[in-house]
């Protein structure tokens, strides 16, 4: 079936998979957004316990899209895991830094005799909710406005001594952390402001969560509170980074070779009308998601407004790397930057990855039912006595 | 090679030895005490008696409380192939890469899905369903080892491949020689199964505090009924498994074999060293050679163990350096050469092709096929032979010290297991404290498998395709060392934590409320008899 397809519809095939997981892992940032909210939502111990409990048996999906996204990535466009991991590698450290701190926090924060104290897993929980976010949303901001690297697979044949047989360099010292200073073309603008989308995103994701799934009207009753001011500074970062998306120059890709084009990523919306859709539709839901909480008192907000934190998310990836396009492009040599096609895996490869790809549905299906299953009731402090475990 | 920065492979070598072993600190008890659990919770589901149930829970959450911690030491072992190792990502991705992503496709949300039903899903889902989740977490974790141990395996034993020169990179040509991969299979099992046993002393060495302090006796006694039979059947897999290993090492990686034994000159009828102490290192030879101080040895027993022949010829460490022409094996210095050759002529055809002249590229190509498999040695052009052979001292003794502790804990789980069914293990003091003592053993033990696996084939990243001054990538090395104290001081403040949290909860021990209903359960029974 897949080994019959040309190698580029593979390289796009798993563009969406990686982009469908990119947007995955948005979506359950709501555990992020929600870890930030413990002290502003949770105003007794009780409370803060109740926050912690309804995050802490979502939190291991969250990890998972992560590493698995990383996987992907790394299966699909082994160049890009290269060059972005072995050279933004500060980004990636604090990124990382910051998710080592989150997995033991639940488990460790409520029991006794746990070295740190209580205090300190919930200011590691805050730790991975901010830094988490802001720096996973900037890192991929840099898609569209682009990093300093170069790339030259003949380095590795580089046995006279001069230098290291390194095929992608870094040619920035800060390693990825100039990404949120870079003035060049206000580029840190544009980065700060997704990272910025995302943390405020994943907050209004976790406000939503709370008032879905929590039985504690005081806690739902400040989540309401909060919802206004996180929804409207999201709108504020995200519409200043989508206008100015439109506006910007992107990196075109014409017979191999890598151009600056002015409004690329306007023309991309506009000569694939299907993601435009897709953007368009992602949005009204995310707002559709606010406005029905805000206005209707609706508690199913939650579920309007992820599945439209997914279509957004996604239609940015597919932005990025679809339509000649160069998703991970480099300002230092234009001609470095990465496409689906030259920083892919092998056909084989590919063919092999898409048969397991077809287990997605499969996962997705049983993720959904045990969800189901385990939040048929909310979730309450009577309920969290009861049990054995909790966090 | 002046412009190789020395510094920055040692540390980022030591970087990712540092995030592994405390990794692997907390994942072969993960993957062992799932199934104990797992045991233990069909029993209580096949019998109804409330106190498999308690039992269940109780190591439940000694499992969550490390469960928890593997996984924040894992993430950056999966991040530091990119951010350490980039030329490797490159180089290999397109194999490597793929078990990455299936064991998150396959493995890791199994895993986290249903570990949510195991922790909190006792009141919520039915008894079956509870059940399934909890051999679906097992099933989960151990096939994330297997995708793990199978990208490792191909490491050490490159299979399944084709070069692809104009992407200067390796192109898998056959997943399933990937993933049965003679290498790649006994690892997987060597490697699941010393977590089985590892997680069986854990659970037979708390239950042993816990008869030694005569408390919770019914609930240890049945403990150690099922971790001992689990352990001891896992402890033959083991031994099966770690013997097919020494054979296909000394096949496939044969100065990892003859490092683990201190072996520098070849031999027929070789002996096995059974107890040894390595002395001082005479330097100034071709290579550096390390004496014993003393050692005891098997006769003829290392050349059956490798080749099963007690007459066979096993390559010392100074024939693979310099070679060996009655025995055809060719010296480092020839297949330095012959990899220089293949890098140049790698590196001429690309240039040829370049310039349109297809004819020059095709020889190039066919000089850099014939010369590929030295791939890797061509990086040591003018380099110290030294370089090329890796740390005997550690791989010796971490051999010596696993095969010894391995058959301790078969002893122990025989006893064990003896003096169980015999109903007379809370009189056995020693054998108790024995069990006890042994729980340390069971990490270093399972330690020192990773390093004589680690260490004894270095420097190679890519059993001669690519060393890890290849490999790096180009970062500073004050960046890793910067990180590698970061992590040690987190990863340890993490490893006290949890000592001290699974202390605590082992002191508390399992449910009491229950144990008082239980003993009024049997009060009421043998009343009834």
């Amino acid at each position: 079936m897949f080994e019959n397809l040309p190698h580029i519809e593979l390289q796009q095939y798993w563009w969406i998979i990686v982009s469908l997981l990119g947007a995955a892992l948005v979506f359950l940032m709501f555990v992020q957004g929600g870890q930030t909210l413990i002290y502003k939502l949770g105003k007794t111990e009780d409370e803060r316990t109740l926050i912690v409990n309804a995050l802490g048996r979502k939190w291991e999906l969250t990890f998972t899209t992560l590493v698995t996204f990383g996987g992907a990535f790394f299966a699909s466009f082994p160049l890009f895991y290269s060059t972005s991991f072995g050279g933004a590698y500060w980004v990636w450290m604090i990124i990382l830094f910051a998710f080592i701190i989150q997995a033991v926090s639940y488990e460790y924060r409520s029991k006794p005799n746990n070295f740190l104290g209580k205090k300190t897993y919930e200011v590691f929980l805050f730790i991975n909710g901010a830094i988490g976010t802001i720096l996973i949303g900037a890192a991929v901001s840099t898609f569209f406005t682009g990093s300093q690297f170069s790339v030259d697979k003949m380095n590795l044949l580089n046995i006279s001594g001069d230098k290291m047989p390194i095929i992608s360099s870094w040619e920035n010292p800060f390693h990825g952390l100039e990404a949120i200073w870079t003035i060049e073309k206000l580029a840190f603008l544009q980065n700060l402001a997704l990272g910025f989308s995302v943390f405020f995103l994943a907050r209004v994701s976790g406000i939503l969560f709370f008032i879905n799934y929590i039985d504690n009207q005081s806690i739902v009753g400040r989540a309401k509170k909060t919802l206004k001011i996180n929804s409207i500074l999201f709108l504020v970062f995200f519409l200043f980074f989508l206008i100015r998306l439109m506006f910007m120059d992107g990196f075109a890709v014409t017979d191999g070779k890598v151009s600056i084009e002015a409004n690329k990523y306007l023309h991309n919306l506009l000569e694939m009308p299907a993601i435009l859709l897709l953007l368009l539709s992602g949005v009204i839901l995310v707002l559709m998601g606010i406005y029905k909480t805000m206005f209707k008192n609706s508690s199913k907000g939650f579920w309007i407004t992820s599945p439209g934190t997914v279509l957004t998310v996604f239609s940015l990836f597919l932005l990025a790397g679809f339509n000649n396009t160069a998703y991970y492009p480099s300002t230092f040599d234009l001609q470095s930057s990465l496409t689906i096609q030259n920083s892919s895996s092998s056909h084989y490869t590919l063919t092999a990855m898409s048969y397991v790809s077809i287990l997605v549905p499969f996962v997705v299906a049983y993720i959904w039912y045990v969800w189901k299953s385990m939040t048929k009731e909310k979730i309450s402090m009577k309920e969290i006595e009861n049990q054995e475990h909790k966090y | 090679m002046q412009g190789i920065d020395f510094t920055l492979v040692d540390w980022s070598r030591a970087q990712f030895a540092l995030t592994a072993m405390y990794h692997w600190i907390f994942v072969p008890l993960t993957l062992g005490i799932t199934f104990i659990i797992a045991i233990m919770e069909s029993i209580y589901v096949k019998t109804g008696n409330p106190e498999w149930k308690r039992i269940t829970k109780f190591w439940t959450n000694v499992f969550a409380i490390n469960f928890a911690i593997g996984v924040a030491t894992g993430i950056i072992l999966e991040f530091e192939f990119g951010t350490n190792w980039s030329n490797y990502s490159w180089f290999v991705g397109d194999i490597f890469g793929a078990p990455l992503a299936i064991e998150g496709i396959m493995a890791f949300f199994l895993e986290s899905t249903f570990i949510a039903v195991m922790f909190f899903g006792w009141d919520k889902v039915s008894k079956r369903f509870h059940l399934l989740s909890t051999w679906l977490v097992a099933i989960g974790s151990n096939l994330s080892a297997l995708w793990i141990l199978v990208a490792n395996g191909w490491m050490q034993f490159p299979t399944g491949m084709q070069f692809n020169p104009d992407t200067v990179r390796n192109e898998m040509s056959d997943f399933w020689a990937i993933l049965f991969s003679p290498v790649a299979v006994n690892k997987f099992v060597h490697t699941v199964t010393s977590g089985y046993v590892l997680a069986s002393i854990f659970v037979i060495g708390i239950s042993a505090w816990y008869l030694l302090k005569k408390r919770d006796v019914l609930f240890a006694k049945r403990s150690i009924m099922v971790a001992a039979t689990f352990g001891l059947l896992s402890s033959g897999y083991l031994i099966i498994t770690g013997d097919e290993s020494a054979r296909s090492m000394a096949k496939y990686q044969p100065m990892k074999f003859a490092a683990m034994e201190g072996l520098y000159d070849g031999v027929q009828n070789a002996p096995l060293v059974a107890v040894g102490f390595l002395g001082q290192t005479k330097k100034g030879g071709t290579p550096d050679e390390i004496d014993f101080a003393f050692k005891l040895e098997i006769p003829d027993m290392l050349s059956y163990m490798a080749f099963l022949d007690a007459n066979a010829f096993v390559p010392g460490i100074k024939d693979l350096v310099n070679g060996n022409k009655k025995h055809g094996i060719i010296s480092y210095h020839e297949k330095i050469r012959l990899g220089r050759m293949a890098i140049e002529s790698l590196a001429a055809y690309k240039k040829a092709k370049d310039a349109g002249k297809i004819e020059e590229a095709k020889l190039f190509l066919k000089s850099f096929r014939e010369n590929f498999k030295y791939f890797g040695y061509g990086y040591y052009y003018g380099k110290n032979l030294n370089t090329l052979v890796p740390n005997v001292r550690f791989s010796f003794y971490s051999f010596h010290i696993m095969v010894i502790l391995g058959g301790h804990f078969a002893l122990l789980f025989l006893l064990v297991l003896y003096f169980t069914f015999n109903d007379k293990i809370e009189k056995m003091k020693w054998l108790l404290w024995s069990a006890l003592l042994t729980m340390p053993l069971a990490y270093v033990a399972s330690e020192a498998g990773w390093v004589i696996a680690e260490v004894g084939r270095q420097p190679w990243v890519i059993q001669d395709l690519m060393p890890n001054i290849a490999a790096v990538s180009q970062i500073d090395a004050s960046s890793v060392q910067t990180t590698f104290f970061l992590f040690l001081f987190v990863f340890t403040a993490l490893l006290i934590a949890e000592v001290k949290i699974m202390l605590t909860q082992i002191k508390k021990g399992p449910s009491p409320i229950i144990e008082n209903q239980l003993q009024n359960q049997i009060k009421e029974e043998n009343k009834n008899v």
